[in-house]
Parts: structure tokens; C-alpha cells; sequence
């Protein structure tokens, strides 16, 4: 019987359309547009101006403090602009306008294929500082800026590395692939991390739908000492962070804390490359693998792309936006954000861009609440969706938070599974962001 | 931009998963035992059922459109659903008007006045019967002998076996004929294997949880083992207990009704429980013979309470 | 006939028996309660619509009694007429007011504002604000999913079904600031009622550079200035490319409406110079 985690969870069909699909080079566009802020936590200074020639990898925007992270030029050319832009958020946000002349990088990255695996001579503080310096951000959707989450809070003592190669979202592939394609990388970045927190043991935890990925990691795991591959059953949402701990080591973050009072840091597969790339190579986060995917695109595929480039470019070489498409997603289906556009630029945290027809995207009609107990049992922290929907929609908020509203983590199984189609998920939402303020509002 | 794209919060996509789904789920579990209450009733309880389900349909359509002034929803099958489970609670040879006065209190007291489906603390078909019995006791409790098919208001009452050891007989029917559904009763709760497939369909379908109604078995099986067991000549069998008086059929499709039942794992273990040890206390030291209605109108009651201090089980609670 | 009388001893014993625990669970729980606090209750609207800033309006009683400074106390939707009335029970003096009214700054109607993604949330302005910038353009200006309407406790605000927009009914509006706290934009401002309920305001809160605003939305403010020059009394101010009309220097004069090229400042309840185009 393979792990998973205890309580709750549901199974949306897998639609992994790109799976097994090679990471292909997208071409270079004309023009990106890097927002300035890609991350959680405080937004950063940019230190170019309008005019400034800049080579890939040259600081463009200096983190504006010690959570946030540094974000660097993609491609090389002229700043056009500072200006604002849509993102992802569906709000206008500074960012940097650059067009593309050549490709040019900065002289201090290790541009050669060959693998750097002397990882020895190098000290935990020298890695934190260049994962810091590179950018390196979460990069399975949260964006916490890494050397945060790999600097424990005093008195915290990490014991033990999960690396998160679950991919739970339904057609996401991008993790996927890069644990096909890039074993060796992934690896090493791995063992990069378990040096910087100190930790003998990493667990890397894939969902048992990537067989091939597992053989092959698993494979190339037993040149590492302490590294292991966890399959796991698969089940939605593991690749949480909570979920994901108390698949692999059955520990449980208790209500409030931070994950580390488990003893475990969880870090992506993706961001173990990044890590990789940024300490042996001295790479930035530059460019990340995207998944653009969707059941009426013609080539779901998984491109390698620089940050700033426009969705719709992507669309373009994955087959074309079709006539019927109804939204755009960035990310999976279960916790992606609804563009409002395709020109929203790629950024460090976008794992895959989704098309969805028109006819699957309009919801359906909500009635009232059957009070079937489905949102209960498949909410994966235990929680009372219906409760709390109905709490936030009658503006009782510190109701909510006696229900341990801040514990929800936002996975939307209540809303997939609701049959009443009740959009609880955007009322507890919004009772969360209430909640908080009134929680912030308290420490003052 | 004349294809706009669409925007709203997430998760995207939804399990297909509705209302009426769960609730044909349900009214498909129920064939089996509606089968055999043919079989065994024939002409009557086609009549019953039928006037109560269009009964209630109707009531709900009329009340939905002129007097709540909301779109009807009769179309998500709930209505039929109560209809039907109204039916399975009455003898087969009911006369219409009270069938339909029954079906009135079902819908309109029990649940369109507490704001309709979702909304009504209890069971709306078992408010009806429970309703039926108390204005027509007599009535509600001679139920015909199985196997006359062509008669309906002039069929010959037999004894349940409830009634029968109620009165301290010991002719009761062979525990055979008590599975099958070869006895006297209601027009649902007689055959005990055919609700038991209904069950199996139910939790296949994952339409309900095996928490409350294998709670209730387990409860009702060891409450009246323990009677059983200090005197077995004045207390039946859990068999008996088991197998009559509607216990399969309350505590499969009616206990676990989605609005009157708690919402967390425990709270329906307790739930199930006290529907199991009321039932018994009303079978042996009550004045009626059924309990199993009682039972879970009572619980139903409790049910709100339940859901404010059982919760379920917390993520992070458990400390290591 | 004995069965009778021994019904009527014994209910009239239990009822005689419940009145005398009745009455000393009176004598013995009794919470003493300041007398005016019912006095002022009484004249209050009873609407508990928390306008005053207390959790409805026995509390806002309690406050008034035990208020030090009882200027500070108001309560807007009784106004003038009932804080002088709740002054007399406490022997104090009522402080003058202006009556104020909600005024919904967004003129950014279907045909002014086109929409550019359909919506498909929950329909609660909080959550569609919390998602995103709109279904238009512009991130500013009305969602329309009416949380003021629910909001407001006396049915004095409406949405509009043609321009997707709320409007205020003067008649029954009590300034109790309700919308104004529901609304996740801040459109909604309370403003000087006006004489005969004439008042200006710039109908927008758009705070994009004016090529941007002006390409989201018509009617939209691009704080061209032009109305902050025209204006003899310096009543408008324009900051972070949006105008603002103070209503305590506004004299009405209605020049500002004239100059202003996106027709962002509106004007209410004056009589009509020349044929509005609407």
C-alpha cells in the first residue's frame, strides 16, 4: 500500500495530456515584460532605467529586503519602459519592459551542457547566498523566496528534506518532465539543499501516475547517499505542503505552525533544479518549464521559456489559441488564476498555462445547500466547508476564525466536489483574507 | 474583443457531481425493494406509491410557485424522492385522501416551511408518516397480508411481527419469509435483501457513507443481544430486531437523509447510535411497536447539536 | 367532577409555585439598567444598522449616557430631529449637523465602460475585488455585484440593471455609512446633501494615468486639471491623477462640469440649462 496523506482529498481526472512530451526550446521574443515582483513578500527596487542595455542575467530589480528576491534580466537587449502591466493577479503592476537584441549573457554564467557535480568545496552559506543572489523563488506556485524557507527560525532545526516531485495538479506536466529529462541536475540541487539546512536524509516524494519518473530518479538516487525515492498513492492535494509531509514522514503540522515544526523543508523538483543551475552554474532564474496544455490545443507541450514571455506566445507554439476558448489559466485547474488576457508574461511561479472551452468554463448554477457532508469529508485539513461559506457569506467572521478558517489551504476540493455547485472556496476565501486583517489587527 | 474570456476564482473544474444525481441515486437504490413490494402487494402499493409521489411533486410545485414565489425545482427529484420514501412507509392499503394528506404535511410542514430543501430539520417523509399515524392509528397500523395482488382498500390485515410479540405471541413468520419480505408491513421496509442491495448501490455510488446505517445495525444488534441475553424468552433476537419493522429501510434510506443527518464522521456515529438505542427502547418498553420513525425524527432534532460540538477531525490535531 | 378539582389544584399549584420562583429570580438576577438607556432607545430609528459606529442602537443608547463629550455622539439616520431628542433625556445640548448623503462616484456604465471578461464568480463585489480588477478595463471602477445593496438596511440603494450600476434613493438614504464600509473599491462616499439636495462630485475614483482611464472607461476622470483652474473657490484638488471636489468649499457654481472634457463631474438636481446628453 503506497503513502499518502489521512484526511480528506478527492481524485480529479488526470487530463495529463503532455506527459511524456520533450521540453522543447521556445525562440525568443521580441519584446518581455518582467514584472517586478514574482514572489511572496516585499516588492523589489529596480536599479536599470529606461535606456539601460542589459545581457542575460544582469540584475535588473535588487530584493527589497530579506523576504524577497532578486529578479534579473531573461534576454538581452533595451530597457524600452518601467511600466505597469496586467499580471497574473488581474491588477495592473509595475514591471520592466525590455526588447530583445541578440543573445547575449553575462560572462559570469556557466553556459556549458556539462554536468558540475563537485558540490564539496562548496560551504552552506556560500549556497544560500547564491540561491539569494540567482532569485531562487518556490517554484511549484507559492513563490516564497527559497533561502527564507531554508533559513529555519531560531530554535528550529530542520531534520529531514522532502522534495516535492508530486505534480497533483490535474494536466500539469512540467515537473514531470523535468524529472525525465534533467535526473542528474535535480539530484545534485538536491543534495545542494540537504547541505544548506544541514540534513543527512531527502526524501523525493512522486505520485504514482509518473512510473518513469520514479524508475528514473530512483535509479540515478542510489549514486546519493541519503536520497530516496517515496511513491505515493495518488490522491489530490499532495503536493501541498502539509499534505505532503504527512504522506512521506506521517507527521502533522499542528494548527498555526510553520511546516518546519515537523522538521521537514519541502522544496519542488523544480526549484532543487533552479538551486542546481544557480550555485553550480551561477545561472539566475531566468527561465523555468512551462506546461501549456488544454483539451482543445493541438500540441500540449512542455516548453522551456524566459520569464517575461507573453502566454500568448506559447499558445502560438502549442498549436494556437482555439476559437472556443472560455478562459486562460495560469497554472492547474484546481488552484490556477483566470488571466484576463494572453499578453500576461510568464513569471518565476508559472508552472503551465491551461486553455479551457467556453462550454467547461461558465459554472454551473448554485442552489442550496443539501447539507450532504460531501465539502467535509474530502477537505483535506479537516475542516467545515459549509460552514465556513455560509459563515463568510453572512459576514460572520470571527465565527470563522474560531472554525479554523486560517488553516484552509485553498485546494478547492470542497468547490469541485460540492454538488449544489455552492462557490464555497470564494467565500471562505474572502472570510480569510477578513479574518487575517482582523488577526493582524490584533497584534497591533 | 468579442470572445471575452471568462474569469472567476478557483478551482476550474467541478466532479460533475449534482443535486439531482444524488438524489436518482437514491430513487435507483430503491427499485429493488419497490420490485418486491409489487410483487408481494401488487395493486396497492402501485396505488399508494404513485398518489404519493405525484402528491408530493404536486404539493412542492404549487407551494414553490404561489406561495414562496421561487422557480420550482421538482426537477431535482428530492420531491419524488420524499414521495417515494412516504410510500415505503405506509400499508398498502391506505385510502388516497389520507395518502395525500400525508404527503401534504411531508412537503408543506416538513419541508417547504422551514425554506425547502437544505433548510428542514427533519426527515420530511417520516414528519408525514409519523403525522399519518397518530391521526389514524388504526389505519396506519393494519397492514395487509402480503400476496393479494388485485385488491387495495379491502385487503386482509395481517399482524407485523413487530405486533406480534408486542402482544406476546410466538407464531412469528420464518426468518426466511422475513429476509425476503414474505410478511406483514409497510410497502418498503419488507424485504430486507433488496434494501440491503439498494445500500450496497448507495455506497457504491458513494451517495452515502457506511458510518449511520452500520452504526445503527451494530447498536440495535447489541442493545437487543444484551436484552436477549439476561432474558430470552421475554426479549426477541437481534435477528428479529434487525431484520423487521422498517429498521433496514430507516436506517439505510432514511437516517441517512443529507439534510437531517450530522455532517462530520463522528457526529453520524453518534447519530447512528442514538437512532439505534431509541429504537430499541420504543420496540421494547414503548407503547408502539415501531420505533425506528421515532428514533430518527428524535436524532434529527439532535442532529444541529451535534454538528456544533462534534467536528470532525482536524489536521495538525494529533501531535507526534 | 373530582378529577376536575384535583386538575385545577394541582395546575394552580404549579402555576402558583412557577410565579413565586419567577419572582425571586427577578428580585435576585435583576440587572440594573440606567432608565434613560430605554428612554433613548425609544426614540431611536431601531434599525441597528451599526451607522453610528456602535453594534446597533441600545448600545449607541448606552454610549450616549455614558458619553463624556456627547458632541462626539450622532446617530445618521435619525439626524437632526432625534439626537436633539435624545440631548433632551440626557439634559444636554445637540451640536448642529449637515445631512449627508451616499453618493456612488462611478459613472462607468455598460455603454461608457465596455466590459472586457465576464465574471463568473460568487456574486459579491468582495470576492470579485479580491480576484481581480474587474470584468472591465478598469481596476477602479464599480464591480456591480451590489454589496452595498445588501449592505444597506433601508432600502435606499439599488443596482441599476441597464448600467450595471448602484444608485442611491434620496428620500430613503440615512448616511449611516453602510455601503460606504461594504463597498471593496471605496466608490461610495458620504457627501454634503447639498440645498434642495444640489450637489457636484467627479463621478470617478480612477487613479490610471489619463490615456489609461480614458481608454477604459468614457466618462472617466484624466485629470487634465482643467476643473482645478476653473474653480474661483479652490474646491478641487487633484492627486495621484484623479480631481476631488471638496464639499465643504464647493459652492455649486457648476463651472468645473462644464470644462470637464470626459463629463466626469457630475452635477444632481439642478435645473436643466440645456438638454443633457445621457
Amino acid at each position: 500500500m503506497l503513502k499518502t496523506f489521512r484526511i480528506g482529498g478527492i481524485h480529479p481526472p488526470e487530463n495529463k495530456l503532455s506527459a511524456g512530451k520533450k521540453i522543447e526550446q521556445l525562440a525568443l521574443p521580441d519584446q518581455v515584460v518582467i514584472p517586478l515582483s514574482q514572489h511572496l513578500g516585499a516588492p523589489t527596487q529596480a536599479v536599470v532605467a529606461k535606456g539601460d542595455k542589459v545581457k542575460v542575467g544582469t540584475l535588473i530589480a535588487k530584493a527589497g529586503g530579506f523576504v524577497s528576491a532578486n529578479v534579473h534580466a531573461s534576454v538581452s537587449g533595451t530597457v524600452a519602459k518601467i511600466d505597469t502591466v496586467v499580471d497574473a493577479s488581474g491588477y495592473r503592476k509595475p514591471a520592466l519592459f525590455i526588447d530583445v537584441e541578440g543573445d547575449e549573457w553575462e560572462p559570469s554564467i556557466d553556459l556549458s551542457e556539462e554536468l558540475s557535480a563537485h558540490i564539496d568545496s562548496i560551504s552552506a552559506e556560500d549556497i544560500l547566498r547564491k540561491i539569494s543572489e540567482n532569485g531562487i523563488v518556490g517554484m511549484g506556485g507559492a513563490t516564497f523566496p527559497t533561502h527564507v524557507k531554508l533559513t529555519p527560525p531560531s530554535g528550529m532545526k530542520a531534520e529531514i528534506l522532502i522534495v516535492n516531485g508530486v505534480e497533483c495538479e490535474p494536466y500539469l506536466t512540467a515537473d514531470h518532465a523535468l524529472m525525465l529529462e534533467k535526473g542528474k541536475e535535480i539530484l545534485i540541487g538536491v543534495r545542494l539543499l540537504m547541505k544548506s539546512i544541514q540534513v543527512n536524509k531527502a526524501i523525493i516524494a512522486i505520485e504514482n501516475n509518473k512510473k518513469d519518473a520514479i524508475a528514473n530518479l530512483e535509479l540515478l538516487a542510489r549514486e546519493y547517499e541519503g536520497i530516496e525515492v517515496c511513491p505515493l498513492q495518488m490522491k489530490y492535494p499532495q503536493g501541498g505542503e502539509k499534505q505532503l509531509i504527512d504522506a512521506v514522514i506521517s507527521r502533522q503540522v499542528p494548527s498555526g505552525a510553520l511546516p518546519i515544526a515537523t522538521g521537514a523543508v519541502v522544496q519542488n523538483v523544480a526549484t532543487a533544479f533552479a538551486v542546481y543551475e544557480a550555485v553550480m552554474k551561477n545561472k539566475p532564474l531566468i527561465e523555468r518549464v512551462v506546461t501549456v496544455t488544454g483539451k482543445c490545443l493541438t500540441h500540449p507541450s512542455n516548453f522551456k521559456v524566459r520569464i517575461g514571455t507573453s502566454i500568448s506566445l506559447l499558445i502560438e507554439a502549442a498549436g494556437g489559441l482555439p476559437e472556443d476558448t472560455g478562459k486562460v489559466i495560469g497554472g492547474g485547474p484546481m488552484m490556477g488564476k483566470a488571466l484576463v488576457s494572453t499578453s500576461v508574461p510568464i513569471t518565476k511561479g508559472s508552472s503551465g498555462v491551461l486553455l479551457i472551452s467556453r462550454k467547461e468554463s461558465q459554472r454551473k448554477e448554485s442552489t442550496s445547500c443539501i447539507r450532504c457532508a460531501k465539502c467535509t469529508s474530502v477537505c483535506s485539513m479537516g475542516l467545515e466547508p459549509f460552514l465556513l461559506g455560509t459563515l463568510a457569506e453572512r459576514g460572520m467572521f470571527e465565527e470563522m476564525e474560531k472554525e479554523l478558517v486560517m488553516n484552509c489551504i485553498e485546494c478547492g476540493s470542497c468547490n469541485f466536489t460540492c454538488p449544489a455547485h455552492r462557490p464555497l472556496l470564494d467565500y471562505i476565501r474572502l472570510g480569510k483574507s477578513k479574518v487575517g486583517a482582523i488577526i493582524r489587527n490584533r497584534k497591533k | 474583443m468579442e470572445n471575452k474570456l471568462v474569469i472567476s476564482p478557483s478551482p476550474h473544474i467541478h466532479s460533475g457531481d449534482s443535486v439531482s444525481k444524488n438524489m436518482y441515486g437514491v430513487l435507483i437504490a430503491l427499485i429493488p425493494a419497490y420490485l418486491v413490494s409489487l410483487l408481494f402487494f401488487g395493486m396497492g402499493a402501485l396505488i399508494v406509491s404513485l398518489t404519493s409521489v405525484i402528491a408530493c411533486v404536486g404539493f412542492e410545485y404549487l407551494i414553490q410557485k404561489y406561495v414562496l414565489h421561487t422557480k420550482p425545482s421538482i426537477c431535482d427529484g428530492s420531491a419524488m424522492l420524499t414521495g417515494l420514501l412516504l410510500a415505503f412507509n405506509l400499508p398498502s392499503n391506505l385510502p388516497v385522501w389520507m395518502i395525500v394528506i400525508g404527503a401534504l404535511v411531508s412537503i408543506g410542514i416538513g419541508k417547504m416551511s422551514f425554506g425547502g430543501l437544505g433548510n428542514n430539520i427533519f426527515n420530511p417523509a417520516l414528519v408525514g408518516r409519523v403525522f399519518l399515524l397518530i391521526s389514524f392509528p388504526v389505519e396506519m397500523t393494519s397492514w395487509p397480508e402480503p400476496g393479494q395482488l388485485t385488491v387495495y382498500l379491502d385487503a386482509i390485515t395481517a399482524a407485523t411481527p413487530l405486533t406480534i410479540l408486542k402482544e406476546g405471541g410466538h407464531s412469528l413468520p420464518e426468518m426466511q419469509d422475513i429476509l425476503i419480505g414474505h410478511k406483514g408491513g409497510s410497502i418498503g421496509e419488507v424485504s430486507v435483501i433488496a434494501l440491503l442491495i439498494g445500500f450496497v448501490y448507495l455506497l457504491y455510488k458513494k451517495i452515502i457513507t457506511w458510518h449511520i446505517p452500520v452504526t445503527i445495525f451494530v447498536t440495535v444488534a447489541l442493545f437487543s443481544g444484551i436484552l436477549y441475553g439476561i432474558d430470552s424468552v421475554k426479549y426477541a433476537t437481534p435477528m428479529i430486531h434487525l431484520a423487521t419493522g422498517g429498521l433496514v429501510l430507516g436506517a439505510v434510506f432514511m437516517a441517512t437523509d443529507y439534510v437531517t443527518s450530522p455532517m462530520s464522521k463522528g457526529g453520524m456515529i453518534v447519530y447512528g447510535v442514538g437512532i439505534g438505542i431509541i429504537t430499541i427502547l420504543i420496540r421494547v418498553f414503548g407503547a408502539y411497536p415501531g420505533g425506528v420513525s421515532f428514533a430518527i425524527l428524535i436524532m434529527n432534532a439532535f442532529t444541529p447539536l451535534i454538528n456544533m460540538y462534534i467536528k470532525p477531525k482536524r489536521f495538525g490535531e494529533e501531535k507526534k | 367532577m373530582n378529577l376536575i378539582v384535583i386538575a385545577v389544584i394541582t395546575l394552580g399549584a404549579i402555576g402558583a409555585l412557577s410565579a413565586v420562583v419567577l419572582y425571586f429570580a427577578a428580585k435576585k438576577f435583576a440587572v440594573f439598567e440606567d432608565l434613560r438607556i430605554a428612554q433613548i432607545e425609544e426614540v431611536l430609528p431601531a434599525a441597528n444598522c451599526g451607522g453610528c459606529g456602535n453594534p446597533g442602537c441600545h448600545a449607541f443608547a448606552e454610549a450616549c449616557v455614558k458619553a463624556e463629550d456627547f458632541s462626539k455622539m450622532y446617530c445618521p439616520v435619525g439626524g437632526a430631529a432625534v439626537m436633539s431628542k435624545v440631548a433632551a433625556i440626557l439634559g444636554k445640548e445637540a451640536k448642529e449637523t449637515v445631512p449627508m448623503i451616499a453618493v456612488v462616484r462611478c459613472n462607468g456604465t455598460c455603454a461608457h465602460r465596455p466590459r472586457t471578461n465576464i465574471y463568473d464568480g460568487a456574486t459579491s463585489c468582495a470576492v470579485a475585488s479580491a480576484l481581480y480588477g474587474g470584468d472591465t478595463d478598469c481596476s477602479y471602477g464599480c464591480l456591480g455585484c451590489g454589496d452595498c445593496v445588501v449592505a444597506c438596511k433601508f432600502d435606499a440603494i439599488h443596482m441599476n440593471a441597464e448600467t450595471r450600476l448602484p444608485e442611491v434613493v434620496e428620500e430613503t438614504c440615512t448616511a449611516c455609512g453602510a455601503c460606504v464600509k461594504a463597498c471593496p473599491k471605496s466608490i461610495i462616499e458620504l457627501r454634503k446633501k447639498g440645498p434642495k439636495s444640489r450637489r457636484i462630485f467627479v463621478s470617478c475614483v480612477n487613479k490610471d494615468k489619463g490615456a489609461l482611464s480614458r481608454k477604459a472607461c468614457e466618462v472617466s476622470c484624466i485629470a487634465c486639471g482643467k476643473c482645478e483652474k476653473v474653480c474661483e473657490f479652490d474646491a478641487i484638488t487633484i492627486e495621484n491623477n484623479l480631481a476631488y471636489i471638496d464639499y465643504n468649499k464647493c459652492r455649486l457654481c457648476r463651472k468645473c462640469v462644464e470644462v470637464c472634457p470626459t463629463g466626469a463631474i457630475q452635477e444632481l438636481n439642478f435645473p436643466s440649462k440645456k438638454v443633457e446628453n445621457n
